[in-house]
């Protein structure tokens, strides 16, 4: 839906929320319930939603509506919250630049240059898609080679078939869905083709993508060239070795015209970078406390911008936190700073929050670097002494594990970094 | 000692969605087509799936239909309750004829009874007309 035009935008906020995705619609709208007054929402697309625009299938929603939605239902749905709270909302409205001290210079066909004093920013911006240049696939460079969120922008938004006949490099859950997609429009999709030794979405995708179509999922393999002069007319796949090294001696060609890459999502870090916010080298977003808040104060961040979730739902709770504290943020009302440094240990990627207090209940979000099955999850002090563990069943790196931390497990805690790991029972 | 019946059962493998541990249901079938035993589970909803999987499995349907006259050329739609897996396909295929024309409500039904599985097709968004009306052929 489109929100109704502001007319006249205001020279301070209290609140200024970089992208009107789910991230930035949750904060904008936990801002004002949380008291903040005036608040404003800056989304470059047409409308505000995301890139839930673009998400047409279902399992969206099913933790935070009680409903199993599609993106574009659940996006319309969070707008109306927004709205109902008198929170400004621009389109087709750029961020060029934050500054230290958080003046935010917007520019928009409407409203031309201006530059808004905030109170408080929230970094909302979401991610971007690892592209064939960053994996440097060698070969040709004709057109018919993209990335899967970009053939689902086509597709689902411009009715345009990015081809007839594909191949799909990466089983995430993208890549996955992409499939189906393709074949309920009429392409044929050849096959998926997967780094790892396995997959890297939901089961529900592998069945309802792969499965239900017969289109085949080939792991420990991937594409080691790409041909055709103006338009893409094959691919060479090949399986890789041990060492994810491709064996080019049992490499092969497939004839297809269209190639999707589904080979990852970076957090969107431009404005953190120029912001020279403490970045995390593991999610490549801003560090964050138990607040939402970076490096710098009065900076909050959330959603895939902070790191690369896979359920909404769980952006939106993040998100909660962050508008609420934007908000205790300008009226001084946060609670006193974090004591403890959460470090990732054995097994584990990385962890958002950062740090915590030991005071407060926390959800802690973190990724495992390799699957396991009945595991635990320990907490241990930085030498390794126990703290804390909880039994778990199956965890692997493409789905987020979150853990309730509360302050009665670190009653006998005194130091200032807790290390968590993910172990075998 | 009487005649003896024929046992002959086929296995189907199915994997189970319910949770993230995937596990690999087995489900016997009789010549008669009755289900004689479910294996592989690891709890009632994962039972529960493979009967369902096995016996009438059913989807949801997500695609877009064309739109004149709005924001963009295409309508998100779901099918609001699932369909037999079958006839998935089929339903892509009658939804490739219709047009509709902005606006369009959230919930407006753009199909009734969609290849007549009782099942309507329902518009996912708001779409607006788009004021550079024309555009979006």
């Amino acid at each position: 839906m489109i929100s109704p035009n502001v007319s006249h935008l205001r020279s301070r906020y209290d609140v200024v929320v970089v992208g009107g995705g789910p991230a930035g619609l949750g904060a904008a709208f936990s801002a004002r319930q949380a008291g903040a007054e005036h608040v404003l929402v800056v989304d470059r697309e047409q409308e505000a939603g995301g890139i839930l625009l673009q998400c047409i299938h279902s399992g969206f929603g099913l933790h935070h509506f009680g409903a199993e939605l599609t993106g574009p239902e659940y996006a319309q749905r969070v707008l109306e919250q927004v709205l109902e709270q008198e929170v400004d909302v621009i389109t087709d409205s750029y961020v060029m630049d934050v500054d230290r001290a958080r003046r935010v210079k917007v520019m928009s066909a409407q409203h031309g240059i201006q530059i808004i004093e905030a109170g408080a920013v929230v970094l909302a911006m979401g991610a971007r898609e690892r592209t064939r240049g960053a994996v440097r696939i060698p070969g040709a460079r004709p057109s018919g080679v993209l990335t899967a969120g970009l053939a689902q922008k086509f597709v689902n938004m411009m009715g345009l078939l990015p081809g007839r006949r594909a191949v799909i490099l990466g089983s995430g859950d993208i890549g996955l869905i992409m499939a189906r997609r393709l074949v309920l429009e009429g392409v044929e999709v050849e096959g998926v083709y997967e780094l790892m030794p396995h997959a890297n979405g939901l089961n529900r995708n592998i069945v309802q993508c792969l499965h239900d179509f017969d289109i085949p999922l080939h792991l420990s393999s991937t594409v080691v060239d790409i041909h055709g002069h103006e338009r893409l007319d094959r691919v060479t796949v090949a399986p890789v070795d041990g060492d994810l090294r491709p064996v080019l001696s049992q490499a092969r060609d497939i004839v297809c015209d269209t190639l999707l890459l589904s080979i990852g999502l970076i957090p969107d870090n431009e404005l953190a970078h120029q912001l020279r916010l403490r970045l995390d080298s593991v999610t490549r977003g801003p560090e964050v406390n138990s607040t939402m808040e970076t490096s710098l104060a009065g900076v909050f961040a959330c959603g895939n911008t902070v790191h690369i979730h896979d359920l909404v739902d769980f952006v939106s709770q993040e998100a909660m936190l962050a508008g609420r504290s934007a908000a205790q943020y300008v009226r001084d009302q946060l609670p006193p700073a974090d004591n403890v440094r959460l470090l990732p240990g054995e097994n584990v990627a990385y962890c958002v929050p950062h740090t915590i207090a030991t005071d407060r209940e926390h959800t802690v979000y973190m990724r495992v670097r390799k699957p396991l099955d009945l595991c635990r999850i320990r907490l241990a002090t930085s030498v390794g002494e126990f703290v804390y563990e909880k039994k778990l069943r199956y965890v692997f790196p493409a789905e987020m594990v979150n853990l309730t931390l509360r302050p009665r497990f670190l009653e006998k805690f005194h130091d200032d970094a807790l290390r968590v790991e993910v172990l075998p029972r | 000692m009487g005649s003896m019946s024929d046992k002959t059962v086929t296995t189907a493998t199915y994997l189970c969605i319910g949770c993230p541990l995937g596990c690999r249901l087995e489900v016997d079938e009789d010549t008669a087509g009755a289900i004689v035993e479910i294996r592989g589970f690891s709890c009632k909803r994962g039972k529960e799936y493979a009967a369902q999987e096995h016996t009438a499995p059913q989807r949801l349907v997500t695609t877009t239909v064309r739109v004149l006259g709005g924001l963009y050329p295409r309508l998100p739609v779901k099918t609001n309750a699932p369909v037999p897996k079958g006839l998935v396909m089929e339903v892509c295929r009658a939804l490739r004829q219709v047009t509709v024309e902005a606006p369009v409500q959230m919930g407006d039904v753009i199909v009734a009874d969609i290849v007549q599985t009782g099942t309507d097709v329902v518009a996912t968004r708001d779409l607006p007309t788009s004021e550079l009306r024309g555009m979006n052929k």
